[in-house]
């Protein structure tokens, strides 16, 4: 134990010597994930999706707003993820520090790119009013591959969003909320996130634990969606890459999106109807 | 250690270096043998689409451009993009270095009309809190042309900060802060690749010892597939999907990539391909600069 404490990098590299990590994984291996829908009743939208102990919950909320002037058919998207105290004891309490901005960049720039839901879906009288989705991403518990864990939460909870049915009154101008008649969301593609950690400029592990991101002299994140084409190619830095290895990572993705379609197939399909 | 002589009126600013007894302001270019000569009013002109004359070239990064051509592509900006393939080219580009006096290195580099500058402290006293025992803390700081910074920028500062920490030795400052700072002065398409581009110049003119080099590259692709190096601000809105790279000098290995848009792997390896060729020009292009800089003549 206290050579792990004194050397960690040492420690690690005879574990990779044998293709394996202290935990038992593979380098290819994903830990157990876990994912469930619907848990949090005010929220118009929720999930909870645990990758091994990282924790993170998503809750939706849906306010009226009016639509950008240069995009009047168009609704918003807010995301946010919250790294508070409580995951880990790296981050104080206060405004949110870099990595927690990093990260709502990050989820941002997946919600934009991968077109996940048409903006103009969440329009309900142009110019005047729209839908604004405020997705709240907490993290309960950081051990690594945090961005893993946000895209699929935001990916299930938007799944999960229902939203009421909006008429806008002709004659008072003011909108009509009907309660019973709800409806999902389109969602257009499923982008699924898979985060590799570079040890050493030339091995790359998939699914790092927080020592693992700590020790890894560099990162990657490839957001894909079902056709296989990439929504996000996030390299912040770090040893460098050549082709061939961005192919295998490529390869690993793939796999990576279909486990993850089949899990939430499966989680959908459980759900009863309210 | 170099200084700034203002002369009012004109607005000609001269650098008197200390270091060297090369001229005053020089923009390196590629292409022109000689050192030449800039004012803010020939700048200008050269901007706006440019004459014939030597003396108000810059930096010019086109693929295939021999020297018969380059009246050619001095007088509409750029190139027109070939197809798919090593048809395209990059914008006029041009550096400055070691025009602040307050920092230990700054460079200012323009790619078109995008210009960012940067200066660079360190290696510096760091606060305790931010220490690492064994080796530089790199810090970037990010101020766009107007407005607060925002999350946007916090992210592209983690982008920057990450590259420059791959090829930084920190391993010999221990217990040190080397500050990046940038500031984007014209942002006409490609400001990321030029920040990266800016920082590395800023980072050399600082003397920080580094393992390698970098520069930043970006691609867009368009609705049919068009590859396109160094957009201008239009291209990029236009385009499906904007690729930026930061690729080192040794090996030109991929050591930041952030994109933007939808695109399949194919397209990625071709623009990664694209990005390697054209990053040879920018090496190559620091490498004329700094030898002009320190030769005696």
């Amino acid at each position: 134990m206290s050579f792990r404490t004194v050397e960690p990098l040492e420690y690690y590299r005879r574990f990779l010597k044998e293709n394996c990590r202290p935990d038992g994984r593979e380098l290819g291996e994903f830990r157990t994930t876990t994912v469930n829908v619907g848990s949090i009743g005010t929220a118009d939208g929720s999930s909870l999706v645990k990758l091994g102990n990282t924790t993170v919950i998503c809750g939706i909320k849906a306010e009226f707003g009016a639509p950008p002037t240069d995009a009047p058919d168009k609704g918003y998207v807010v995301p946010n993820v919250d790294l508070s105290p409580l995951c880990s004891w790296r981050f104080r309490s206060g405004p949110p520090g870099e990595e927690a901005q990093v990260a709502s960049q990050f989820i941002a720039d997946v919600i934009e790119n991968s077109q996940i839901i048409q903006k103009e879906d969440l329009c309900i009288s142009s110019g005047k009013l729209a839908w604004v989705l405020y997705c709240d991403l907490i993290c309960l518990n950081h051990d690594g591959n945090i961005l893993d864990a946000c895209t699929f939460a935001l990916l299930a909870a938007l799944k999960n969003v229902q939203l009421p049915e909006v008429t806008i009154n002709e004659e008072t101008a003011l909108a009509e909320v009907n309660l019973k008649k709800k409806s999902y969301l389109n969602i257009r593609t499923h982008p699924v996130a898979t985060s590799f950690a570079v040890f050493d400029d030339t091995l790359l592990i998939v699914d790092p634990t927080e020592e693992e991101e700590h020790l890894a002299t560099g990162t990657l994140t490839v957001v894909m969606d079902e056709e296989g084409k990439l929504c996000c190619l996030h390299k912040p830095g770090g040893s460098g890459l050549t082709g061939a290895k961005l192919q295998d990572c490529m390869s690993r993705a793939v796999t990576r999106h279909k486990e993850v379609k089949k899990l939430m197939d499966e989680v959908f399909k459980s759900m009863k109807p309210k | 250690m170099a200084f700034l002589d203002f002369r009012g009126g004109s607005g000609r600013v001269q650098i008197v270096s200390k270091r060297r007894a090369t001229c005053g302001r020089h923009s390196w270019s590629p292409r022109v043998g000689a050192c030449v000569q800039r004012t803010h009013l020939v700048r200008k002109r050269a901007l706006l689409g440019g004459s014939n004359k030597p003396r108000l070239h810059v930096g010019s990064g086109a693929m295939e451009g021999a020297m018969q051509t380059e009246s050619k592509i001095r007088a509409d900006s750029r190139t027109e993009p070939g197809p798919r393939g090593p048809g395209c080219s990059l914008r006029h580009f041009a550096c400055e270095q070691n025009l602040l006096s307050r920092p230990d290195g700054s460079a200012s580099f323009l790619q078109g009309d995008t210009s960012v500058l940067a200066g660079v402290y360190g290696p510096a006293e760091v606060k305790i809190s931010k220490e690492i025992f064994n080796k530089a803390t790199l810090e970037v700081i990010l101020r766009p042309k107007t407005g607060l910074p925002g999350v946007a920028e916090k992210s592209r500062e983690r982008l920057i900060r990450n590259t420059c920490e791959a090829v930084v030795l920190g391993a010999l400052h221990p217990r040190t802060s080397i500050t990046v700072v940038l500031q984007v002065v014209s942002d006409a398409g490609s400001l990321l690749a030029c920040c990266l581009n800016a920082a590395c110049m800023a980072l050399v003119d600082a003397g920080v010892p580094m393992r390698a080099l970098f520069c930043g590259v970006t691609c867009a692709l368009d609705s049919d597939g068009t590859l396109m190096l160094d957009p201008t601000a239009k291209q990029e809105k236009e385009a499906r999907a904007v690729l930026t790279f930061a690729l080192d000098s040794v090996e030109r290995k991929l050591l930041m990539s952030t994109t933007k848009g939808l695109y399949s792997d194919a397209e990625l390896q071709q623009c990664l391909a694209a990005a390697q060729t054209a990053s040879t020009h920018v090496f190559r292009f620091y490498r004329e600069s700094l030898q002009r800089r320190y030769s005696k003549s």
